[in-house]
């Protein structure tokens, strides 16, 4: 009994010791999305002028297996996982929607047009409204949405072939089975 | 004038700022509402809610983007006659419990809101045990006879010999 007094204190704080621990390997940029396993919102978003490809709205989505990427001229980190996009589209696994976020339609054109254009339809979200109710706080975000036209993932920052192989990849084949 | 008004000049020239300055935000003139009644709500509001760019700050903080489109949604809701708790829920539903600076009192936030004062409360507990047991052993009992023979010898043996 006396022992346990002096033995309990210690093992409490061991415990929080390795909780926060396990909390400091947690990148507190990322935040949890709320739209997980919820239907994609309603929205309609014009055509980017130019680019060749049709607007963007929630029925257009629903109906297949499919990714959702928000991206920007503006946004570096899109520049890096555009190529992924790209070999992804063309290898016409699932249709890939671009929200194009607060971008002007010069700059947006210009992008896809020195590199490359992988999305099937993209809707140009220039005061950012249609984003805020996907729960868009910085770009890239990529969703992955099911056949029922529900959020079942959301990566934030660019995807790398290491997110693609072991989240974004099995992911899709799970959803279609 | 004397030297001692003069003083007493500087120091409240100097204290004025601090007392008069409000916390300024970062919300623009152009963002703010007509009606101070609903500007104030918009502030308050504002102040709950966590920028997701910079996360320690609020919305009503922030200079990001996106804090300047959240805080323009909170007014445009309270114009079209939103009670706060409705626009609480609009973001939560989009950005989770994550946006609010003040997270909810819930089953699975228990912890969080309880767990320090239970913490100090069993410390507390511990500490008041540990001193009554301690005042309930006296330390100060007289020597046994025993005792006060091996105290001597001890005594007598360290004495230095002359």
């Amino acid at each position: 009994m006396r022992r346990l007094i002096f033995v309990l204190p210690l093992v409490a704080f061991a415990a929080v010791a390795a909780w926060f621990a396990v909390g400091l390997t947690r990148d507190p940029t990322r935040v949890p999305s709320a739209l997980i396993d919820q239907p994609i919102p309603a929205f309609e978003l014009p055509p980017l002028p130019g680019s060749g490809v049709p607007g963007l709205s929630d029925e257009a989505i629903k109906g297949k297996v499919a990714l959702v990427n928000v991206f920007a001229s503006w946004c570096v980190p899109c520049k890096a996982e555009h190529p992924i996009l790209m070999r992804l589209a063309e290898e016409r696994r699932v249709p890939i929607y671009g929200i194009n976020y607060k971008d002007a339609e010069q700059d947006a054109r210009a992008w896809l047009d020195a590199l490359g254009n992988p999305y099937t339809a993209i809707g140009h979200d220039l005061s950012g409204r249609v984003s805020i109710d996907w729960g868009v706080y910085g770009v890239p975000e990529t969703f992955v949405i099911d056949r029922d036209g529900r959020i079942r993932h959301k990566h934030v920052g660019p995807i790398t072939p290491q997110i693609l192989q072991d989240e974004i990849l099995p992911l899709i084949a799970s959803l279609e089975k | 004038m004397t030297g001692r008004l003069t003083t007493f000049l500087r120091i409240a020239l100097f204290l004025m700022p601090l007392v008069t300055a409000a916390p300024a935000g970062a919300v623009l003139p152009h963002e703010q509402l007509a009606d101070p009644a609903l500007e104030a709500r918009a502030r308050a509001i504002s102040r709950e809610l966590r920028c997701q760019v910079c996360q320690n700050q609020s919305i009503d903080d922030s200079n990001a983007p996106l804090a300047a489109d959240l805080r323009r949604i909170v007014r445009e809701r309270l114009l079209a006659g939103d009670s706060d708790e409705e626009i609480i829920r609009y973001l939560t539903a989009r950005y989770g419990d994550y946006v609010l600076l003040r997270p909810p009192v819930r089953r699975d936030t228990m912890i969080l809101w309880y767990g320090p004062a239970i913490v100090l409360a069993l410390g507390a507990i511990g500490l008041i045990v540990w001193f009554r047991r301690r005042r309930a052993t006296p330390d100060s009992a007289p020597l046994t006879p025993e005792e006060e023979r091996r105290l001597k010898r001890l005594l007598d043996d360290t004495r230095p010999t002359p």
